[in-house]
């Protein structure tokens, strides 16, 4: 237990007859940037709000650092800790500074730091502008930087990109993989399935209140065992040629599309065809290899 | 769960009354005291063919009046979204994620608003005091010293029970409404009920008791407090003749007040920590 900064165990969570979370068991080590994925309800949000402590679990027993959620030393775990909801609320009457030295002298961190932070995603400029006068995309870096007072281990990070335009969305991640070199654990959620596919170490896919499937992005992939496909590009009669190479292999489908081919086939199919479409020689003038997307993979758990 | 942090207590303290002193709330208030006070000390007798201030006593009871319309009202208005708002907004949430108990965090918003409305009520009544002190002697300002200072229990008991309405209530609408319930049954309703009940009986039931039930009351406590502590009035309401002396000294009466306050922002920390 002591190597994982997240342990969850028979986590239950009951709202009235209705159960939210079922049984969820998580482990997650230090340094991982871990993705919490699953359709609105399918309870995300109440294992987060479970593991911060702001909702008792029902049944089962969460740690985060080593220390039980809720126990006599949950204060000061809390110090080492950052969140960012999903819909950053902050207060309007505060300027930006002043927003993190509130949230600064409530985390015992020294106020120097804010500046810094407020450089860091982006908006010093602003730091003396009242929040009301703030759009959400800087509502959102706010919060971000108020997740990262006081340099949290943990990071919890609910829908992070929401209301962010795409290069401020670079900028974010170029932080978190920053944090990440730095050992920061990260755990965050979102619906934005491409974003994220590339950037976790592990995900989780949570659905019914339930962890259907937690692993590598590849690791998953392969677990599903969900078809890929090839695309080639190359000369004149290309598909004959391909659809003659490829006879008595176990290929799902090939379609044209302009002057690229699709070919899609079972994993184990691949390396048989890339020898025979090799035969082909200078007929070919691109091949690429594309695994199903996480979104692919997700609802390949669904269903 | 957690001891109590007074850091943590006072930063949030510090937030809420820096709210209210930046939006203009706190100097609102005052203005709107002090100008009450001097209408009532130099026009209160206009009805008797005079105008100009001439008693301490008859200010402060006709203060005593207005004030215990006003304030109850203010102090609702002023803590009734506490909890609600910030829940309702989502700033609840992230606030409660920070080393931060539910307890800290209601403490810190009651001290705060709490140093909103005295500051408020000091500075309100104490300039117009001020003004006033000229034209009257040293006792009668240790009177009116006495009223600032039940007029800020008064408050401070009606804010305790704005902060646990906040609590109870699940959005801001049903918060103002049940503040606004709150309002009318301690300061309209309350004397009527007993009133009704004794006039029915014709004296014959509860007479005894009858004491003893404003104590449920902290608009009639607020009352009772000022009215014995002015020669000039007390016999005026007749409260002489039916209230025991023991119940009637200020100690007694503060400290029901007191009662008041820690009561209900009690019940606000049992319901916020479930």
């Amino acid at each position: 237990m002591a190597s994982n900064i997240v342990d969850a165990h028979g986590v239950t969570k009951n709202f009235g007859p209705v159960q939210a979370v079922k049984g969820v068991d998580l482990s997650i080590v230090p340094g991982e940037l871990f993705g919490l994925i699953g359709h609105n309800g399918a309870g995300k949000s109440t294992l987060f709000k479970m593991m911060l402590g702001l909702i008792p679990a029902s049944s089962g027993q969460i740690h985060l650092d080593g220390e039980a959620v809720g126990g006599p030393r949950f204060r000061d775990v809390r110090r080492r800790i950052g969140y960012l909801p999903e819909n950053v609320v902050l207060y309007d009457n505060l300027t930006g500074l002043e927003t993190l030295h509130f949230f600064a002298d409530l985390k015992t961190v020294p106020r120097s730091s804010c500046t810094t932070l407020l450089d860091k995603v982006g908006l010093g400029h602003a730091r003396a502008r009242r929040v009301r006068e703030y759009s959400k995309g800087m509502r959102q870096r706010l919060g971000f930087a108020q997740a990262l007072l006081g340099q949290p281990r943990l990071l919890f990070l609910d829908e992070p990109t929401t209301g962010l335009d795409p290069e401020a969305i670079r900028d974010f991640y170029r932080i978190l993989r920053e944090l990440r070199d730095e050992g920061v654990t990260m755990v965050l959620t979102s619906h934005i399935l491409a974003e994220i596919q590339e950037r976790v170490d592990r995900l989780a896919i949570m659905e019914d209140g339930r962890i259907r499937a937690c692993g590598s992005v590849q690791a998953l992939r392969e677990a599903m065992n969900l078809p890929l496909t090839l695309e080639i590009a190359g000369g004149a009669g290309l598909l004959e040629q391909v659809t003659r190479v490829l006879a008595g292999l176990a290929v799902e489908r090939i379609d044209e599309a302009g002057s690229l081919i699709h070919i899609r086939l079972p994993r184990e199919a691949k390396m048989p065809a890339l020898a025979r479409l090799a035969t082909l020689g200078e007929t070919l003038r691109d091949l690429q290899v594309h695994e199903p997307s996480l979104e692919d993979v997700f609802f390949g758990y669904r269903n | 769960m957690f001891s109590i942090d007074f850091r943590q207590i006072g930063i949030v303290a510090g937030k809420e009354f820096q709210d209210r002193i930046r939006n203009r709330w706190v100097l609102a208030v005052a203005l709107v005291f002090t100008v009450f006070a001097l209408v009532i000390a130099y026009f209160g007798s206009a009805q008797q063919g005079s105008v100009g201030f001439h008693s301490i006593d008859v200010t402060i009871a006709s203060l005593v009046s207005l004030v215990i319309y006003l304030i109850p009202l203010i102090a609702l208005i002023l803590g009734f979204d506490a909890i609600v708002g910030e829940r309702e907004r989502g700033s609840l949430e992230l606030l409660l994620t920070l080393p931060i108990t539910r307890r800290e965090v209601i403490l810190g918003k009651y001290a705060g608003l709490a140093g909103a409305l005295t500051f408020s009520t000091l500075a309100g009544f104490g300039a117009a005091g001020l003004i006033l002190s000229p034209q009257i002697r040293l006792d009668a300002l240790f009177h009116y010293a006495g009223f600032m200072v039940s007029a800020l229990l008064l408050g401070l008991t009606f804010l305790s029970l704005a902060l646990m309405l906040s609590v109870f209530a699940s959005d801001r609408t049903r918060a103002s409404g049940l503040a606004i319930a709150t309002w009318f049954f301690f300061v309209l309703v309350f004397d009527m009920i007993i009133l009704g009940a004794l006039v029915l009986t014709a004296g014959e039931y509860g007479g005894a008791v009858f004491p003893y039930l404003l104590l449920l009351n902290p608009a009639d406590v607020f009352r009772v407090l000022n009215i014995f502590s002015l020669d000039e009035v007390r016999t005026l309401y007749g409260l002489a003749t039916v209230f025991p002396e023991a119940l009637s000294h200020p100690a007694t009466l503060g400290g029901v007040m007191l009662a008041w306050i820690v009561g209900p922002l009690a019940v606000a920390i049992w319901r916020f920590e479930r």
